[in-house]
């Protein structure tokens, strides 16, 4: 049992990567920890739960890392994705952090995925989790229970009582017990993004936003952000930003997880509801392909597309969850996904008659294009003229919101008036908007919170004890 | 479609792994599934017996339940493999064995044991069967060696014969091309990987067993085991050797190499096998089959009787109490050899020809 009535020196809301690293680091530097996570024990983790792999700079090659990845390159990276819209301190910042963090996480109980040869190529940027993220945070709640962080879990916190940037005491709602008041001399926020409070994207979205499907966690509904903006925290990030990427539309409405993406694009055409093409398919390779495409469908009417390809292309992807749907004509397949079959035909005969010859590789920006329409697919275009036919429809996905609280080097909450405050960290998904303005690079989520949430941990526990 | 309901669910489960693969590195069967695309009857229980039912991929899960995807790999797959039993048995006329097996092990146990006491007092006097005897031959007063070796030979040679046809049931289901043969190379690399249960840590950390904290135990309590049967299996062999090589008759002093192998052995299958139903019985009732719990126990307390009986018998076997232990004993063993091949037995035999398929296949990637 834990005692509620003590006053803890840290108090972390939340209970994925951010959080655990917070929550490990403050009790490592000799603070009492009380890690509040809103889900149940399953659900424990947020999107943490769902992710795979870690961006981290390194000097050399590893066991479990190809080639070196100098700090340099990671924030050529973080400029190219983010267009700029980054902190150029904070995230200088923390990709230097980034480098001790590889070794670090291991000696919280993480551990990578080393080679195995054969199937399993190594990326050079990334270092996988081995299990995957849950596998992740199973090691890290194991390492905070040893080293005696007290967690709670169906402990969702309503509301805080913040006077002038300080932060004083928290309510937090459990299922069983009711409320409590629960006081500490420091705050760690690392509860999420509110990707899953679709009332809220509405605001930016419009009723679009019921039709988006969201990739991760329903607990992130953004309370504790939306709080501390409302107490005086100052704001970063563009509310409309997000990472969003096109996955079946017949994904659950939350927690689909990664296995609901398609890769596919590339090798197909895709279509909005009146069967027209909107985007150029064959821009660019993975993963720029990857990301721009929830948004693109966000766009388009109803929120829905569909991936068109043909037979010959089906093992070049990553096997699918749900199957393609298919038709042995193009009018059989327009029946079944309910679009007009003429105009279905038509798009994918001027599309075929666009296709100019070339040599296709998809690995690289290839030769493969059409000519005379529009949009254009300015690579990998292949006549779709082999059946079956075969489609999937996709909607947006989110996997999180950049909006978020302003924070330091410290990771300590920016105050509206340009003040510090007084005891407030912020470490994760809610304050990654001050290094992501815009984009995303892959595995950049869990760099921003461990590396945050190892600083929040420890400065917060330094605060207390002063 | 499938054979089952079971590898329906085997398949499904497959084809979300398949998506996902966040499990790759924690074993086998990860990686042999993103060889396939679809999968075949035969490719499901190949899988299925790849499993070492470490539990990782479950508690690694973020698809186990309660989410509505239900993952849940390693309870599905025990059950398949349990089935894939039944379905590679040989003859088939003897399938049905594996369906309430812990009551089919021990009916046969027992009548095995009241067969040899009985035995032993019709061909004996009565007398002969309480009494003491001591030095060589000692044992063959209440039965005649070369009737034992008898007995125990054709058993001994039905049970590998029947293994040997579900194995090659098995093998020509998931192998292909039909009829393959294996390399030598893959064949050491799955008696390695066999021989220190590779994937039996849950990709290094251990086991899960009662919680989300894994441990060695599991693996260590199975070596016990493995290492304990290996090592009675070659004190009989030795003792066969000393009897019709150096005409050396048993039962010989403690020194010597089959009873020091044979006590070795017999105490590494009582910790095994205590350990193991220990273990058992803590198990996250989630990541268990319950129909197999039978078998399982069944299984364990053979292999444990058997251990113990030979230890009685080497403890007691120059009182009154010889007769009765080698008729326990005895009809024990006698039992266990010709049920290993339509019961837990098998798990271990199926395992090595999976780790052998995965060894080929891996190095067929690789070239
Ligand atoms: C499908 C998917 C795949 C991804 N893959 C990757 C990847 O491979 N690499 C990568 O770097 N990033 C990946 N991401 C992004 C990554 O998940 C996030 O960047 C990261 O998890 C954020 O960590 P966090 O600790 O800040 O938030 P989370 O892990 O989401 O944790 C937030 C926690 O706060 C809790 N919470 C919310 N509100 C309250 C409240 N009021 N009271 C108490 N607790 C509350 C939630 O229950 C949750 O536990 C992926 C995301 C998704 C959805
Ligand atoms: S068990 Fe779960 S995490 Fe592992 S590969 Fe399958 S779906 Fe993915
Ligand atoms: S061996 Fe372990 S990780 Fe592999 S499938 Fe079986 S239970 Fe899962």
């Amino acid at each position: 049992m834990v005692d509620l009535t003590r006053r803890f020196d840290v108090l972390v809301i939340g209970g994925g990567n951010a959080a655990l690293c917070a929550a490990i680091s403050a009790r490592r530097a000799g603070a009492s920890v009380l890690v509040l996570e809103g889900a149940p024990k399953f659900y424990r983790g947020g999107n943490t739960r769902h992710t795979r792999n870690m961006r981290c700079a390194h000097d050399a090659a590893t066991e479990i890392l190809t080639g070196p990845y100098t700090e340099e390159e990671f924030w050529q990276d973080l400029l190219l994705v983010t267009g700029g819209q980054t902190d150029e301190e904070l995230a200088r910042f923390m990709i230097h952090e980034s480098k001790d963090i590889l070794n670090w996480i291991v000696e919280q109980g993480v551990r990578w995925q080393p080679s195995l040869g054969g199937t399993l190529s190594l990326g050079r940027t990334n270092s996988f989790f081995l299990g995957g993220g849950r596998a992740m945070l199973n090691a890290l709640y194991r390492t905070a229970e040893e080293l005696g962080v007290d967690i709670l879990y169906d402990a969702e916190v309503i509301d805080l009582k913040i006077e002038d940037g300080m932060f004083l005491s928290a309510q937090l709602k459990q299922p069983v017990g009711g409320r409590t008041e629960v006081r500490a001399s420091t705050l760690v926020a690392a509860a999420g993004g509110f990707e899953a409070n679709i009332e809220w994207l509405k605001q930016y979205w419009g009723e679009a936003a019921d039709n988006f499907l969201i990739r991760g966690t329903p607990y992130n509904r953004g309370a504790i952000l939306k709080m501390l903006l409302a107490k005086g925290v100052q704001e970063i990030g563009d509310p409309t930003q997000c990472h969003a990427v096109a996955i079946d539309a017949r994904a659950p409405k939350f927690d689909g997880g990664i296995i609901t993406r398609h890769d596919s694009v590339v090798f197909g055409i895709v279509v909005n509801k009146h069967a027209e093409r909107f985007y150029d398919e064959g821009e660019d390779i993975w993963p720029k392909r990857y990301a721009i495409w929830g948004r693109l469908v966000a766009a388009q009417p109803d929120q829905i597309a569909y991936i068109i390809f043909d037979s010959t292309v089906v093992t070049s992807f990553m096997p699918t969850l749900f199957p393609p749907i298919a038709g042995a004509t193009i009018a059989e397949l327009a029946g079944k996904l309910e679009l007009d079959a003429a105009a279905l035909e038509q798009t994918i005969t001027g599309f075929n008659a666009a296709v100019q010859p070339g040599t296709f590789d998809h690995t690289i920006l290839d030769d493969c294009r059409t000519e005379g329409i529009t949009p254009a697919k300015t690579h990998w275009a292949r006549r779709i003229e082999t059946p079956p036919y075969l489609a999937y429809p996709v909607r947006p996905g989110i996997t999180f919101t950049y909006l978020g609280t302003r924070v330091n080097r410290q990771s300590r909450m920016l105050m509206k008036d340009g003040k510090s405050s007084a005891n407030m960290f912020a470490a994760g998904e809610i304050m990654a908007g001050n290094v992501l303005g815009k984009g995303y690079a892959a595995g950049i989520g869990m760099t921003i919170g461990s590396v945050f949430g190892r600083v929040a941990g420890r400065e917060a526990a330094k605060n207390a004890r002063n | 479609m499938h054979g089952t309901r079971i590898l329906q669910e085997a398949d499904r489960l497959m084809t979300v792994c398949n998506s996902c693969r966040y499990c790759e590195g924690l074993c086998a069967v990860f990686p042999a599934m993103e060889m396939r695309r679809a999968f075949s009857d035969g490719d499901l229980n190949y899988l299925a017996n790849l499993c070492h039912a470490c539990g990782a991929c479950y508690t690694d899960c973020q698809f186990s339940p309660p989410h509505e995807f239900n993952v849940n790999v390693p309870k599905t797959l025990a059950v398949a493999r349990a089935e894939s039993y039944a379905a590679y048995a040989w003859p088939r006329a003897f399938a049905g064995a594996f369906a309430r097996n812990g009551l089919f092990i021990s009916l046969i146990a027992a009548l095995s044991v009241a067969a040899f006491i009985f035995g032993f007092a019709a061909i004996n006097d009565p007398g002969v069967l309480y009494g003491i005897h001591t030095g060589p031959g000692a044992f063959y007063k209440l039965m005649p060696h070369n009737a034992m070796a008898l007995l125990f030979g054709a058993a001994l040679l039905y049970a590998i014969l029947a293994l040997m046809m579900g194995v090659r049931a098995f093998w020509r289901a998931i192998g292909e091309p039909i009829g393959m043969k294996t390399d030598p190379k893959s064949l050491l690399q799955a008696m390695r990987d066999a021989g220190e249960l590779r994937y039996l840590d849950g990709g290094g950390v251990g086991c899960f067993n009662e919680d989300d904290h894994p441990t060695d135990r599991r693996k260590l309590y199975h070596h016990f085991t493995f290492y304990g049967f290996a090592l009675c299996f070659a004190a009989t062999c030795v003792g066969t050797l000393y009897h019709y090589l150096l005409a050396r008759e048993a039962p010989y002093a403690w020194w010597d190499l089959p009873v020091v192998l044979g006590t070795l052995g017999g105490i590494g299958l009582v910790v095994g096998p205590i350990g193991l139903l220990s273990e058992k019985w803590k198990r996250d009732p989630v990541l268990v089959d319950e129909q197999q719990m039978g078998m399982d126990t069944a299984f364990i307390l053979m292999l444990f009787l058997t251990s113990i009986s030979g230890l009685a018998l080497l403890l007691w076997r120059e009182s009154a109490a010889m007769g009765p232990l080698l008729a326990l004993h005895l009809g024990v063993v006698f039992a266990l050899f010709i049920t290993m091949p339509y019961g837990k037995f098998v798990h271990g035999i199926y395992r090595f020809v999976a780790l052998v398929r995965y060894a080929r296949e891996r190095q067929m990637m690789a070239e």
